[in-house]
């Protein structure tokens, strides 16, 4: 691999079902949205990602379709974001301040492969 | 009579871009520097003239007619007319036996014009080139203002502007607009043209006052032109013009006479211009219609948060999730240090501190300024540090006394 080469991780969070108020959740948006722009601050921000409503719908075998909101699974998928680091240990330390932590949520940090 | 010689140099400068324009649209883009000798001879001739007779009623209509002429006489004593651009001609004109005329016509100004930007702006030429160009044949600017305005020489300007000429030939650039399908797209390099333009204007380092200012005014211009046409007239076009109306509001009130300009926290609000910011939030109002949100869009609406002088959270939240966006389509160093500013005006000091600490722009002496500063009341002496280097890395003696003056408040 080359030396110079930029390693792009994929960071995917999750986060339980939350019941804010408006009001908080204006705040934990604000707090996303300056986490997230710290790390293009940076330079580090590879791409923005997806995000994704709380509402979906599963397919399993046999044609069984589930809707979500997926309240028995503790923690929903939310988005992901792409950053550009050294190494994992560069990385996982980037992930580090994430807003959805605070609140019970978790950040999957995956090398991504191009 | 200065004032005559200004009035002059004025109406030279906008028929020159639109003379250029309408000879190179009748004879070809390959044969600029003919219409650009033609229009500079019609020119001399009207200096000559004028001067014994007196300015004639309508100075452009005597303008056109020489150039008519002058057009005329070049092509035909040039063999070139006869064998090259005459069968071109015949071919576009059912073999018309009658030499074309050039059309000063409103309208036929107005397209040859925009097409000229679009020519101007094509992706093939080098940006600094480009630039170059753009002000020598969409604004009318003499190789010595332009070599001022780019702190260079007449020598390097006259040759970056015949390799970029030579450039529109070998790639037998048309004037022409893009087809319909293609206009977004190619769009998106004029108004990189025109905002670059304006940028050389507004932080050009030139202290030629007038110069700098008479870039902004041309580069407003040349958006303005593209709002006449509704195939031009995107909501990212009014952006950029929003965007520009708002930092030339401030363009008075930045001028000190002196080497370095006014800061914004400097600045006497009562020189800000009213009414270029009422007419940028008009534009502002425009650019929201449809989906695409550009960098002129985030730029714009920072300028206007910025055109409140009023220092509320409010104002400095807008603009630090501004920045937040505008980090995720276009990184700089220089927009991730105005983000951490705008981070310490409305999360606070020990928040913004933080953030600066990673971003690590080592060489830029913006960089340690803002890190003396975010380190004032936490660590003086951190904060003293800090602008010692920002001082050794400052290029102008000016910003070293400023730095100066800072470290001295400290102690």
């Amino acid at each position: 691999m080359n030396k110079n080469q930029v390693n792009e991780f994929v960071f995917l969070f999750r986060q339980p079902a939350l019941n804010l108020s408006p009001e908080g959740q204006r705040e934990l948006q604000k707090k996303w949205m300056d986490w997230v722009g710290g790390i293009a601050a940076q330079g580090k921000l590879a791409s923005n990602g997806i995000h994704l409503a709380a509402e979906g719908s599963v397919l399993k075998a046999g044609g069984v379709v589930t809707d979500g909101p997926f309240v028995e699974i503790r923690e929903i998928l939310g988005g992901f974001i792409v950053v550009k680091a050294d190494t994992m240990d560069d990385a996982i330390t980037l992930a580090h301040g994430c807003p959805g932590i605070d609140v019970g949520g978790s950040v999957e940090i995956r090398t991504a492969f191009a | 009579m200065e004032q005559h010689q200004a009035a002059l140099k004025h109406l030279f400068k906008q028929e020159f871009t639109k003379m250029v324009a309408v000879i190179s649209k009748l004879y070809g883009l390959q044969h600029i520097e003919i219409a650009e000798d033609i229009v500079t001879e019609t020119f001399l001739l009207a200096t000559e003239t004028w001067g014994h007779k007196g300015i004639p009623l309508n100075p452009p209509a005597w303008l056109y007619t020489v150039a008519k002429q002058k057009t005329l006489q070049h092509f035909r004593r040039n063999k070139i007319y006869a064998e090259k651009v005459m069968p071109q001609l015949s071919l576009q004109q059912n073999e018309s036996e009658e030499m074309a005329e050039l059309n000063f016509s409103h309208q036929n100004i107005k397209d040859s014009q925009l097409q000229m930007l679009f020519a101007i702006c094509t992706p093939a030429i080098a940006s600094e080139a480009q630039i170059g160009l753009a002000l020598r044949i969409l604004c009318g600017f003499g190789i010595d203002e332009i070599a001022e305005a780019f702190l260079s020489n007449k020598e390097t300007i006259n040759k970056r502007l015949f390799r970029a000429k030579e450039k529109l030939r070998n790639e037998k650039i048309q004037l022409e607009l893009p087809p319909e399908s293609e206009i977004p797209r190619r769009l998106d390099n004029v108004l990189h043209i025109i905002y670059l333009l304006f940028s050389e204007g507004y932080y050009s380092k030139t202290q030629n006052e007038i110069l700098r200012k008479d870039l902004c005014i041309e580069a407003m211009r040349l958006g303005l032109m593209l709002t006449e046409y509704a195939k031009t007239n995107l909501p990212k076009t009014n952006a950029l013009i929003a965007l520009m109306c708002f930092h030339a509001s401030r363009f008075n009130a930045r001028q000190t006479g002196q080497e370095a300009p006014i800061l914004y926290e400097q600045q006497d609000v009562t020189l800000w211009d009213r009414s270029l910011i009422d007419q940028g939030i008009d534009f502002l109002n425009l650019s929201t219609q449809g989906n695409e949100i550009t960098s002129y869009h985030l730029e714009a609406r920072i300028a206007y948060w910025h055109s409140q002088k009023e220092d509320t959270h409010e104002k400095w939240e807008n603009i630090l999730q501004l920045y937040n966006q505008l980090l995720l389509i276009n990184y700089s160093p220089i927009v991730a240090l105005n983000r951490t500013y705008a981070l310490y005006k409305a999360n606070g000091r020990h928040a913004a501190l933080i953030e600066a600490e990673k971003l690590k722009l080592a060489n830029n002496h913006f960089y340690y300024l803002l890190l003396g500063e975010l380190y004032k009341t936490i660590d003086n002496a951190k904060a003293k540090s800090n602008y010692e280097r920002a001082k050794a890395l400052a290029k102008t003696q000016t910003e070293k006394q400023g730095i100066q003056e800072e470290i001295d408040k400290l102690d």
